[in-house]
């Protein structure tokens, strides 16, 4: 955990607009799982503003290497993709010495989850799962294989767009955030409903940009994807 | 504000291998489980914590997940902004805690951790649960009281500001067993018995 050397009073609000409403019509689970009561004001105290800290002895060497954390006997297929992006808050400020976990399915779709039931190929030498910390900066990096879409059980023909799910604490549990991130020009977004849950002008936000700089020649392709967190509404005074 | 919070999305049926995987058997080292206390003399009353989530029709989620978030016995979280050092840290316990209910056969989520220590006069007890699940768009922020600390509770400006039919939902129901003191926790998403959710 970095020593910060003013400590917020509380945090801002979770951005309602910016969020997917409990039960949405169109993602079908949530219909019962969704909470269906308004949340109950909380006046913030050290509850709120704590929280886990995982210092840099939680990432292991590969940790952050999906295309070789889970090697039995070669190279994962599919095409190998470097994530970049940097963690901030509302402010700008970086979010930094933070964990962030990734997860994801294979180049064919298939998670190794075992109540994966889709009928596509297991790959012997990815597992899809991966974590690393956000440096002094707010910047993270993994190195991975670009999941595929896969079918899922919701309406007749739907398939999820191809995406990485994410989970981040940043500075306390008001700022935990666990979210998706998506590619770029998949024509399979407009078409999901759980990308869809979120309001126009705040999905988009979800979506990781094509980099040439972060590229590297002749080994793998180079997405942007920043995250911004809840920030600090107020600091005490010194 | 010059940047807009990133939207949250579900965990999903599939966070398993990723956030608990040690718990599921898969090969990938996990950093956290239901295992809050992770030494016997560890100061503090040790207690389980047992619960389901159930969804509208009274079934239990077998792919919830559920992260709890504690101070020790004396009331101080281990966390810079927690400076009060009159409440000593005790090495050891970080008060984080997550646990799928993928592996129980009941759905349960089990942790075994101790009884957190009221952090202010005012306030009873407490530990802070965070719900992630397929089907639920945002985590769900709810806290768990102890049945055994009611008169702490009589005063408590967050349990007295529930309405009284709904703050039952908050409290878990203490049973002394025959391995030790377990506290029982269901949540209930919708429905009667809807569990309070807090804007944290
Ligand atoms: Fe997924």
């Amino acid at each position: 955990m970095s020593k910060s050397d003013t400590q917020p009073q509380s945090y801002t609000p979770r951005d309602w607009d910016s969020m997917a409403g409990f039960i949405d019509s169109g993602y079908k689970s949530t219909g019962k799982r969704g909470v269906s009561r308004n949340l109950l004001e909380i006046n913030p105290d050290l509850a709120a503003l704590t929280g886990p800290a995982f210092g840099a002895e939680s990432v292991g060497e590969l940790d952050h290497d999906l295309t070789r954390n889970g090697r039995v006997n070669g190279e994962p297929l599919g095409e190998r993709i470097i994530v970049t992006g940097q963690v901030l808050d509302e402010h700008g400020n970086p979010v930094p010495h933070t964990l962030v976990e990734v997860w994801q399915c294979n180049a064919a779709g298939r998670y190794v989850h075992k109540k994966d039931v889709h009928d596509a190929p297991l790959d012997p030498n990815f597992l899809g799962a991966g974590r690393c910390m956000t440096d002094a900066e707010g910047r993270y990096r993994f190195i991975s294989i670009k999941p595929a879409a896969y079918p899922w059980g919701n309406h007749p023909n739907a398939w999820r767009p191809a995406h990485i799910h994410l989970s981040l604490f940043g500075p306390s549990i008001s700022t935990r955030l666990v979210t998706q991130m998506y590619f770029p020009d998949d024509p399979l977004l407009a078409f999901d409903p759980i990308y869809q849950s979120v309001p126009a002008g705040a999905r988009e936000r979800m979506v990781s940009r094509f980099s040439l700089d972060v590229t590297e020649e002749a080994w793998a392709l180079g997405y942007i994807f920043d995250i911004v967190l809840r920030g600090p509404s107020a600091t005490p005074e010194a | 504000m010059t940047l807009k919070q990133t939207p949250s999305q579900t965990v999903g049926p599939f966070f398993a291998y990723g956030l608990t995987p040690e718990q599921y058997l898969y090969d990938f080292r996990q950093l956290v489980d239901g295992q809050m206390r992770p030494r016997e003399d560890m100061p503090g009353e040790a207690i389980r914590i047992v619960g389901r989530v159930f969804d509208a029709d009274g079934q239990a989620a077998e792919d919830a997940m559920i992260e709890l978030w504690q101070p020790n016995a004396a009331g101080r979280f281990n966390h810079p902004a927690d400076q009060r050092t009159e409440r000593p840290l005790i090495e050891g316990f970080s008060g984080f805690g997550r646990f799928g209910t993928g592996t129980d056969p009941d759905a349960r989520f089990i942790f075994d951790t101790v009884k957190p220590g009221a952090i202010d006069d005012r306030q009873a007890p407490f530990i802070t649960v965070i719900v992630f699940m397929r089907g639920l768009l945002n985590h769900a922020y709810t806290r768990l009281y102890f049945s055994d600390d009611q008169a702490a509770q009589a005063h408590d400006p967050v349990l007295q500001s529930v309405p009284a039919e709904r703050r039952q939902t908050l409290i878990a129901e203490r049973r002394d067993t025959a391995t030790g003191v377990e506290y029982n926790f269901d949540i209930h998403m919708q429905g009667e018995r809807e569990t309070v959710f807090f804007d944290l």
